[in-house]
């Protein structure tokens, strides 16, 4: 019984930030139409900014919150000075749609090689601001702790921040519009490159909060969030890719899947349990289990 | 006070879609734009409102150039486009269709009061406002697109081809909108056609467009009774 509760709890913690990572790419996957690699050195580049801000003022509270603006800062930056201009130049055919990835993948590098030449390529780590002694259920204890309740809390709190941003407000209407019909969007007034670097922004801040709830747990490296940048970008392939409800589901199936094969076949099964699941949700339902519905015609 | 467009030239890639057009609207006059498929007719309202550069020529509307702006900046200006056939937002309800062009406005008491008068213009929106604007009907998305860009309080209306695959008796009841909505909201249109005859029977001028340049530029009235525009474009 405590094997199944510890791994629901830790299914919900790591889904958790997938979900983060997931939302990121589909962020910008929706107003852009590109797969952002450099999310990941996004993330990790953040998180050192928040590992400087601890190791000078040692508060892991100012640190998350600095990172999250430097995330959020750095993201829109990056639309606003290197993917703009590149969408400016290419605009049509085959490279229009593989140029704009590859210069992610690019920056990606870039950014990990900046890590390394600020803060060396060895591991450090940024401890948890609250224990991450498992609770006890029944005398025995479990791997959640106070820490993963935290990650939880404050995922959750994203979530609805965003959903409220997204359904009540007016730059959530243009996020919408323009991640939907770009053209429509225009003619009808609304500043379509400026909404889409403040989507970068969300995604920025959230891969931010990604790494900073993240790390905690394990090292911090130049390339610790690259295997989080994978499992974000499964999820939000299972989730559709367009749709950001369909990026938590996904990464919450991915949590559960990881966590149950893990505590009930093997702690080795880790990439398979992502891939297969990938794999039979694409047979399934290719287009993945939020696409966006087909417009009905005339 | 008007549209003025001279020798405007817009190129499609290699092709030449519009080749040294000149045509003009005045203020408060209702033009039709005419001609086949491939005449040129959606690339000139599309170089008109920005959405693509072209090669040479002026336009200008009330004496100052409208040509390599922003489409977002010419709506806020008040030359509104509403782009090819049902040009709405399906996944969006029809309620956040019409509060697009009343995000930026900043009076935002008369952005209530004009979606106020879409609805009485066009009910059937106000019965339909938290549905998808995906799930209605050919004739209702034209109603939800034309009442969208009128919450702008828009000058000059580019339409383009709102009759496009909807019933005869739908199309009728859109061109009689679109000619009262002229008087009555002191509109500048300029509208787009196939069905030439629809077009120039509520228009006041008519431009013949084939192959991207202008045959014929006359009163709508003469264009109905031209022998060469009838057999051409008119059918009969």
């Amino acid at each position: 019984m405590s094997q199944f509760i510890t791994a629901v709890l830790t299914s919900l913690s790591s889904g958790a930030i997938y979900a983060l990572m997931s939302i990121s790419l589909v962020l910008v996957w929706r107003s852009t139409r590109v797969i952002n690699f450099a999310q990941a050195g996004q993330a990790v580049i953040t998180t050192y900014v928040g590992y400087e801000i601890i190791s000078r003022t040692g508060s892991f509270w100012l640190a998350l919150i600095v990172a999250v603006l430097t995330g959020a800062l750095l993201g829109a930056g990056i639309d606003r000075f290197f993917m703009r201009p590149i969408f400016k130049r290419i605009q049509s055919g085959p490279i229009a749609v593989i140029a704009p990835v590859v210069a992610t993948l690019g920056l990606l590098g870039v950014i990990q090689s900046l890590i390394g030449m600020i803060w060396g390529i060895d591991y450090q780590s940024i401890e948890a601001p609250v224990s991450t002694n498992g609770f006890e259920i029944g005398g025995s204890v479990i791997a959640f702790n106070r820490f993963n309740l935290f990650v939880l809390i404050c995922v959750t709190t994203a979530m609805i921040l965003l959903t409220l941003l997204f359904q009540r407000t007016n730059i959530g209407l243009a996020l919408r519009a323009s991640a939907y019909s770009p053209e429509i969007a225009k003619l009808s007034g609304i500043k379509v490159d400026a909404v889409r670097t403040f989507g970068w922004a969300l995604a920025g801040a959230a891969s931010g909060l990604a790494g900073m709830l993240y790390i905690p747990g394990y090292y911090l490296h130049p390339n610790a969030m690259d295997l989080l940048l994978v499992f974000g970008f499964i999820a939000a392939v299972i989730g559709g890719l367009d749709s950001l409800i369909g990026a938590v589901a996904g990464a919450m199936i991915l949590g559960f899947g990881i966590s149950f094969s893990r505590s009930y076949i093997s702690t080795e099964i880790l990439f398979p349990t992502a891939f297969i699941l990938l794999i039979l949700v694409l047979i399934v339902k290719p287009g993945g289990l939020f696409a966006a519905k087909k417009k009905r015609g005339a | 006070m008007s549209l003025v467009v001279e020798n405007l030239t817009i190129d499609h890639g290699a092709i030449r879609a519009i080749n040294n057009l000149s045509f003009k609207a005045s203020t408060g006059s209702l033009t039709a734009v005419i001609g086949a498929n491939g005449a040129g007719k959606t690339t000139l309202l599309r170089g008109l409102s920005g959405l693509i550069a072209s090669k040479s020529g002026s336009a200008t509307w009330n004496g100052q150039s409208i040509l390599g702006k922003k489409p977002e900046d010419l709506a806020r200006s008040g030359i509104m486009h509403v782009s090819d056939g049902k040009s709405v937002i399906a996944e969006l309800s029809v309620k956040d269709n019409l509060a697009l062009t009343g995000l930026w406005r900043k009076d935002k008491k008369d952005v209530a009061a004009v979606t106020n008068e879409i609805i009485g213009l066009f009910p059937v929106l106000g019965e339909r406002m938290s549905q998808s604007a995906g799930s209605l009907s050919g004739g209702e998305r034209q109603m939800l697109a034309i009442g969208r860009a009128l919450i702008a309080r828009p000058k000059l209306l580019l339409l383009d081809e709102p009759s496009l695959g909807l019933a005869p008796l739908i199309v009728e009841q859109i061109f009689q909108t679109i000619k009262s909505l002229v008087k009555n909201m002191n509109l500048t249109v300029v509208l787009v056609e196939q069905n030439a005859m629809g077009a120039l029977k509520i228009a006041d001028e008519g431009v013949v467009l084939n192959l991207g340049s202008v045959v014929a530029f006359d009163s709508a009235q003469k264009l109905l009774n031209d022998p060469a525009v009838r057999t051409a474009y008119l059918g009969y």
